[in-house]
This record gives structure tokens, sequence and C-alpha cells, in this order.
């Protein structure tokens, strides 16, 4: 293999890994507050406002549902506004954020809601505003969930990334589909593969340690 | 820990009410006019069967039901009408503990019992020394940094217990605490109970389906039934002359005193010719190691066959309770003998 495609894989390793960092962090800045809403805005909840709580089911449901090759070409304009251009692997940071941030609210509300609802009481009894359940009660307890839920998403985005090749978004996938397809050098195709599969096993890995890490419920090989 | 907390409240019901609107319609009445005072520094038990309304009526006292009708007064504030601020304030005089204990699993031992603190803004060098005292307490100075999922029920629960200490509150509420717990870990959690409310005076307010909690340590007692107080007052008074048919449906749970199945199967309501009267006898206090069975037959001459009976404690008072049959014709005579003598008699049928 000639160092001029060991670079190229490199670097579209890299800009793998730029686009999913920076989608995974902006995705969860505001997925997280949403998700966190969504699951203490139901009528009698924490937050109760049923309205908004429907109205934002509903753009959550709709964004999920749009495929996201479709999504990528269908917010162009809005992906200009925000990154100045349409074209390009910083450009592909927009639909991938956007695809990131109701998966990743969805799946914050899910872990939130398993949390205890006798957690809350008691926190109630003991005066805490709705803002102080959330931030002390709901988030920590909810945490190994969270932390599970935000290594789907990675692992997903990693895999969403591969298409942002539609709009000059480079990365590993792109690489595979120009040379491993269109110039037809298949050991390009199977090498992007085994790093993909790679990288998806290490983040897999990584989630699950910190989301050990983070559970306090069982006792860890203590035998009591 | 010497300090006593600020004066314990009273806790009042006011002709409260509680009704849900129902799924389908119409409405269902939790509570329909509740009144009970429980007195400050008092431990005062509410016992019922599960659906009775006990759960709703103890969490009026924090504000987390509110009555569709009447007031609930802790001290002089009416819980039922506070909000935001205020409400938030009474909850801070009133600690609780629950059935699952409902401690933090990502918290510590040490964490769980500041919580209440932090949320409540007490600067961080305050509520270590707190969290200190409370956890020596309780005695779990050596499970600090325990997370819960390493403890056992009971110290879960001491758990709690010191956590609804935290803010020394004026009230401690109890919902089915040792309902969870095997028998031996209720009796030290009890008597936990019992020393905090000695110690610092707060009053206690715990409800239960189980009459041996009452017995072992409420001074006061009431009964709830549908939704209403059938019965309630001081606990040997209840126990020993019981009035409402739920209470002694409790009471014969407690005290395990029942009628023999054969003779039970036997029962009459009227008495039959040369028959026997069963009755319930009960006596408590310096009474119930007196030998009255044996004086009525040696005074008397009336033969006293014993069905069944026990001698337990209510508080430190020793309580009696015997089941007996003896001639029907001499029943009445018999039970005026008892009476006078400072016992209670029960007639409950007649075997012929």
């Amino acid at each position: 293999m000639s160092a001029n495609l060991i670079n190229l894989l490199i670097e579209a390793t890299g800009q793998t890994l730029y686009m999913v960092a920076i989608s995974t962090l902006l995705g969860t800045l505001f997925g997280l507050p949403l998700g966190t809403f969504l699951a203490t805005s139901q009528r009698g909840e924490l937050l109760s406002a049923p309205w908004i709580n429907k109205v934002l089911g509903l753009v959550v449901n709709a964004t999920r549902s749009v495929p996201f090759i479709i999504l990528v070409v269908a917010i162009i304009p809005f992906t200009r506004l925000v990154a100045g251009t349409s074209i390009g692997t910083t450009a592909a940071i927009v639909p991938l954020t956007l695809a990131a941030v109701p998966f990743i609210a969805r799946l914050v509300e899910n872990a939130i809601r398993e949390v205890d609802s006798g957690l809350i009481e008691a926190a109630r009894a003991m005066g805490a505003t709705p803002i102080q359940i959330i931030r002390k009660v709901l988030i920590p307890e909810a945490l190994p969930g969270i932390t599970l839920g935000l290594t789907l998403a990675v692992v997903s985005l990693i895999g969403y990334s591969a298409m942002v090749g539609a709009v000059g978004g480079e990365g590993l996938g792109d690489l595979g589909i120009r040379y491993g397809y269109q110039r037809f050098m298949p050991e390009v195709m199977a090498i992007v593969v085994v790093i993909l599969i790679v990288l998806v096993q290490l983040v897999q890995s990584i989630g699950e340690w910190i989301a050990a890490k983070v559970d306090k419920r069982a006792p860890k090989g203590r035998g009591e | 820990m010497t300090e006593r907390n600020r004066d314990a409240a009273s806790i009042s019901f006011e002709a409260v009410g509680k009704a849900f609107a129902k799924p389908g319609g119409g409405t269902v009445h939790a509570l329909e006019d509740v009144s009970l005072r429980v007195e400050p520094g008092s431990i005062t038990g509410i016992i019922g069967r599960s659906g009775a309304g006990k759960s709703t009526l103890l969490r009026m006292v924090n504000g987390l039901e509110r009555p569709t009708s009447g007031r609930v007064l802790l001290g002089a504030h009416d819980v039922g009408t506070a909000r935001g601020r205020a409400l938030r304030d009474i909850r801070r005089d009133v600690g609780m503990i629950f059935q699952h204990f409902n401690l933090l699993a990502s918290r510590t031992v040490a964490g769980n019992i500041a919580m209440p603190l932090e949320i409540a803004g007490v600067a961080k060098s305050e509520i270590t020394a707190r969290v200190a005292e409370l956890v020596e307490r309780v005695g779990l100075s050596q499970q600090a940094n325990r997370y819960p999922a390493e403890l056992s029920g009971g110290q879960k629960q001491r758990v709690g217990i010191a956590r609804a200490l935290a803010t020394k509150p004026k009230v401690l509420l109890s919902d089915e605490a040792t309902s969870a717990l095997d028998p031996e870990t209720t009796q030290t959690v009890l008597s936990l109970l019992k020393d905090i409310n000695r110690d610092l005076g707060l009053t206690v307010l715990l409800i239960t389906h189980e009459m041996a909690v009452v017995r072992d340590i409420a001074s006061h007692v009431a009964v709830i039934d549908g939704g209403r107080i059938v019965e309630h007052g001081p606990t040997h008074d209840v126990f020993i002359a019981p009035k409402h048919a739920t209470t002694r449906s409790f009471l014969s749970g407690v005290t395990g005193v029942k009628l023999p199945a054969f003779v039970k199967s036997r029962l009459q309501n009227t008495p039959s010719e040369g028959g026997e009267e069963v009755i319930r006898v009960t006596f408590f206090g310096q009474h119930a190691t007196d030998p009255m069975l044996a004086k009525l037959t040696g005074e008397l001459g009336i033969e006293v066959n014993i069905l069944a009976g026990a001698v337990e404690e209510i508080g430190s008072h020793p309580f009696g309770n015997l089941l007996v049959s003896l001639p029907a014709a001499r029943g009445e005579e018999a039970r005026r003998y008892l009476q006078d003598h400072n016992l209670n008699t029960e007639v409950l049928g007649y075997v012929g």
C-alpha cells in the first residue's frame, strides 16, 4: 500500500473522529436538556407543561423519521446559514448534530424515566425545587443509563458520518466510496470497514466501562 | 448529639377530605371528614389496611397530597394551602422515612444524609460536621462512605432516618418504615425511632398495617378504615377496650389470642340452658400479674375454663388478654366481679 494511501486513511479517520466528536458534543449540549424536559414535563410531572411537551415530542419524532441522507440534503440552506458553507467536513457537522439532538434527547428521556419515582418523592419531601430535583436526583441517578445512551449515539453517528460524502463531507465513509467503490480498490474498502469496526468496538467498550464506573446500584465483586 | 430540636409541633387534621376523580368519571373518596390531633412530642400510629387512606393522610402533613376539603395544620401553618417557598419551608420542618428507603443509589451514605442540607443551602463545612454527627447517631460511622447497594435493609433505613433528621425537623413521618424489614431488624429500627423521639422530643407520626408496631412504640393510635378514623386514643386505652370491629381484628392479629376453632365453630349468640359463656378478659398495668381468675374460683366458686391467653407489653406496661369460658348462668356475676377489680370483659358468645 502506498504511503499516500496510508496518509489518506489517517486523514479520513481524523475527519470522522472530528465530525463525530463535535456533533456528539453539540448533540449532548442540546439533547440533554431537551430529553430532561421531555421526561419531566408531562401533565402532573415536575415541570408540568403538557402542551409544550406534546409539541416538542412531535418535532423530535418528525426529525427522527427523516432518513439521514434526506435530512442532509433537505437542510442545505440551514447548513449554509449556520456554517457559512454547505459543503465540506465542517458543514457536515450541522446535519449530524441535527440528527443527534432528538436521538440523544429520547435516550436521555428514557434513562430519566427509569429513575424510581420514590426518589423524586423523597426529594420533594425535603423541600427540593424542581431544578434541584433534576440536578441532584434525576441526572445523577440516570447517569449510567445516559452514558450507555450516549455510547449508542456515538456509534450511530459514526455510521451517519459515512453518508456525508453526499455533501462533500470527508471521512472514512467518503474514502471508502470514492476509492473502494468508484476507483475499484476493494482493499481500501476493506481497510475502511476494519477501521470502522475497531472504532465502534472501542467506543462501545469505553462507554460500557464508564457506565459501570458510575453505576453504584449493585455492589461489584464484594461478595455481600 | 445533645441538641434538642426547636419545639416539637402538633399536627391537626380538621375535617379533612380527599376526593380523586376516577378516570371513567365519578369520584373516589380516599378520606372523609377526618379529624385528628397529634400531640407535640407524641408517637402516634395510624393503622389501617392497604387502601384505607392512611398513606394519603400521612402525605398531607408535608403537602405531598392536598386535602380537597378541611385543613391540615402543622403547628400554626396551614399545609394544605401553602405553595412554593412557604411549602418548601414547611417541608424542611418535616422529616420523612419510607418503606423502600428511597435512597439515592448514586450517593454514599454520607452523601445521602447531606442531601436535605444541600437542598436547604447549608454551608459545606457545616454539612460535613452535621453529617458526621448524624452518621454517629444512627450507628453507621463505619459505613459512611459506602453506597446503599452495599448495605442491609436495616442499615438503609438508618440512613433514611439520619437523612430525615438532617434539617432538625419538628415532625418525623414514617411511611410503613419497617414493613420491608425482618422482625429483628424491625425491632432495632423501632427502638431507634423511640430513642430519637425521647432525645430530640420531636413528634413522630407513623402509618402501619401492623398492630405490633403500634404496640411497641406508639403512645397514641388512630384506626382508619374506609377513609375514616373509626377509633383513636392513647394506645393502652384502645388495646384494653377496642370499640370498633376493625380495631379488634387488628388486635387479634397482634395479641395472637384467638378462639380455638372447635369453640369458634360452636359459638352462638344466645345462651342455652346449662351452657357456657365465652368472654374475653383484658387487663393492664399492675392487675396483669394478679391471679384474678384463681380468686374468681376461690371467692365465688365459679369454675373458669381458659381457652387461650397471653400476657405481653405495651410500652413498658404488661397487658394481658385471656379468652375463658364459664357457666352462662353466673356470667353476669363473674363479669361484675372482674370489672370491679379493674379488668375489662367482653362477651364473645355462648356454647351449649
